[in-house]
């Protein structure tokens, strides 16, 4: 399987903060990698350091194999890399096609640059219904609309843009069975239609397992264990962490 | 809640800027009434012309700026300013186009300043408008030497640039039309409307927050120098004390009793327009009537406070009802 995004050796530092302690990490080509760790483990800034909006201290990364140095966040996305972050940079009072269409509207042709409003809504009905996601309609507001919802249309929004690499900042967070239901089948949909390859930062070790096809366990700024969602378990797991806590009040 | 009460209140909220239309021909027939002479001279109708004007076209940028979720406090000051420097550039020899220019470009220059110590220096922009409030108007005091001077070129000009009746007006409609374009059909626009509903979204979409806003603070600076010459052609005399606090707080009025809330993501530039035509009748019906000029800022004062929780009231019904 060819590789899709590798970082290797990711250091990043904030003043006297070290948040990234030399991280690598391998995405494959259509694969779905689930990232866990505890708050303050360095998951967002890995996430952000992959996205371009945050540069690394040191370390490399490849997209495609060719090496790359992520410069801003548009940078990121002309390569096909795209994010969705946990505050899910939604604007409340915009409409969901213009949320979709955030920073890539549609334009009329002419010497004016007028927003294209039709082109857009269309556009956001096909892809909306060709990822299964069920809204009473793209006009309304996002702010009218479920966390399950919103979350469905900040993927559908990083899928349209022809992204190949998506990166989700906790996707499935404060969310009840029935919306969390709703946001894996469209993950497993995408999976199934193979264009995609997906890193996801997870609380959930359960969730985790069923989605993901690997798993990599963040520890203060380091990745601590790696492996095959199908030759690990939620028992496991625990007991890494477990380790740890022990390690921590016996130290 | 039931689907038909829904659709009433989402037409109602969508229908902002039809329902402040509303209360202002109601306030109109009103004072028609009171006083035949209110709209249908051509006198009083020049005069809420000549109200409604410099608030509104100074409305319109700080729509914008409020949408992105900041104030301009100095456009007041702005205002006198512009006007100066247009005469001292003029009486240096500059041609009048290119020194009425200057004077907006001096204008813009301060909405510069007010945008990078915003944007880049971090400071709240209430703040940094606020110091900037009283640095602009010891300037142009100082410049000025505190007297009025006359504004320079031909009446032809002067005709043109506010001092025919209805050329301010004029020039505000156009505002409007163009300002009113740019919030609703382009990238500028809905990008200045992500940003204040949702900044950190908008920049992790990538959008570029920090000059856009500091655009919307040059805007603000332009439209506020651009008035303040209008005015001084219009009247015929260029007054280091003309504009000052009360206009740009009459153009925040206008702003948010047209619909447009001080907590960004969201705003009108048209409900912006008729707000100051509200503010302007209000301000020539009590005067028309002979009712106390002081209660106009009771008036006023009261309408601002309904105006705001009747967004705030209608926008979270509307919000309640959408969630199945």
């Amino acid at each position: 399987m060819t590789e899709a995004l590798r970082a290797e050796n990711l250091t990043k530092r904030f003043g006297a903060v070290t948040a990234l302690d030399g991280v690598s990490l391998t995405l494959r080509q259509g694969e779905i990698l689930g990232i866990l760790g505890d708050n303050g483990a360095g998951k967002s800034t890995l996430m952000k350091i992959l996205t371009g909006y945050e540069t690394p201290t040191n370390g490399q990364l490849f997209v495609d194999g060719r090496e790359v140095s992520l410069h801003s966040v548009d940078h990121a996305r002309s390569l096909g890399i795209e994010c969705v972050y946990q505050d899910l940079a939604l604007a409340n009072s915009l409409s969901v096609y213009h949320n979709m269409f955030l920073n890539r509207e549609i334009l009329r042709a002419g010497p004016l640059r007028l927003l294209d409003n039709r082109a857009m809504r269309r556009r956001a009905t096909e892809c909306l219904e060709g990822m299964g996601v069920q809204i009473p309609s793209v006009d309304l507001p996002v702010e009218r609309l479920s966390g399950g919802q919103r979350q469905a249309i900040a993927v559908a929004r990083a899928v349209n843009s022809d992204a190949r690499i998506l990166l989700l900042d906790e996707p499935l967070a404060a969310m009840g069975a029935r919306e969390a239901g709703l946001i894996i089948d469209l993950l497993l949909r995408l999976k199934r239609e193979g264009r995609l390859s997906i890193a996801m930062i997870m609380h959930n070790y359960a969730q985790t397992l069923d989605i993901a096809d690997r798993i990599m366990l963040m520890q203060h700024g380091r990745v601590t264990y790696e492996k095959d969602a199908g030759a690990t378990s939620v028992q496991e797991l625990m007991e890494i962490v477990r380790r740890e806590y022990r390690a921590v009040r016996g130290g | 809640m039931t689907g038909s009460r829904r659709r009433f209140l989402d037409a109602f909220a969508r229908w902002q800027e039809a329902s402040i239309l509303v209360v202002a021909l109601l306030l109109i027939a009103w004072f028609e009434n009171a006083n035949h002479d209110f709209l249908l001279t051509s006198a009083s109708l020049e005069n809420l012309s000549q109200f409604v004007a410099p608030a509104a076209i100074i409305a319109c940028g700080e729509i914008m700026l409020m949408i992105g979720g900041e104030i301009d406090l100095s456009a007041g000051m702005v205002f006198a300013l512009a006007p100066f420097v247009m005469y001292f550039a003029a009486d240096a020899g500059i041609p009048l186009v290119p020194a009425l220019i200057l004077g907006i470009l001096a204008a813009g220059a301060v909405g510069l300043v007010n945008g990078v110590v915003t944007l880049i220096l971090g400071v709240p922009s209430f703040v940094t408008t606020l110091g900037t409030l009283f640095l602009v108007n010891g300037l142009t005091l100082t410049i000025s030497h505190g007297t009025p001077v006359t504004p320079p070129g031909s009446p032809a000009f002067a005709e043109v640039m506010g001092a025919w009746g209805y050329s301010e007006i004029l020039w505000t409609l156009l505002v409007v039309v163009v300002l009113h374009g740019v919030l609703r059909h382009t990238r500028w626009g809905l990008h200045t409307i992500a940003s204040g509903a949702n900044e950190t979204g908008a920049r992790e979409a990538g959008i570029h927050v920090t000059r856009l806003k500091i655009g919307n603070f040059v805007l603000v600076g332009v439209l506020s120098g651009f008035t303040g010459c209008l005015e001084a052609f219009r009247i015929g005399s260029i007054d280091p004390q003309a504009g000052g606090n009360q206009i740009m707080f009459l153009a925040v009025a206008a702003g948010v009793i047209g619909g447009t809330p001080l907590a960004g993501g969201s705003g009108t530039i048209i409900g912006g327009l008729i707000g100051a035509l509200v503010l302007g009748v209000l301000n020539d019906g009590f005067t028309l009537i002979g009712i106390n000029a002081f209660l106009f800022n009771i008036i006023l004062g009261a309408a601002i406070l309904a105006a705001m929780l009747f967004n705030i009231y209608i926008t979270r019904l509307a919000r309640k009802g959408g969630r199945a």
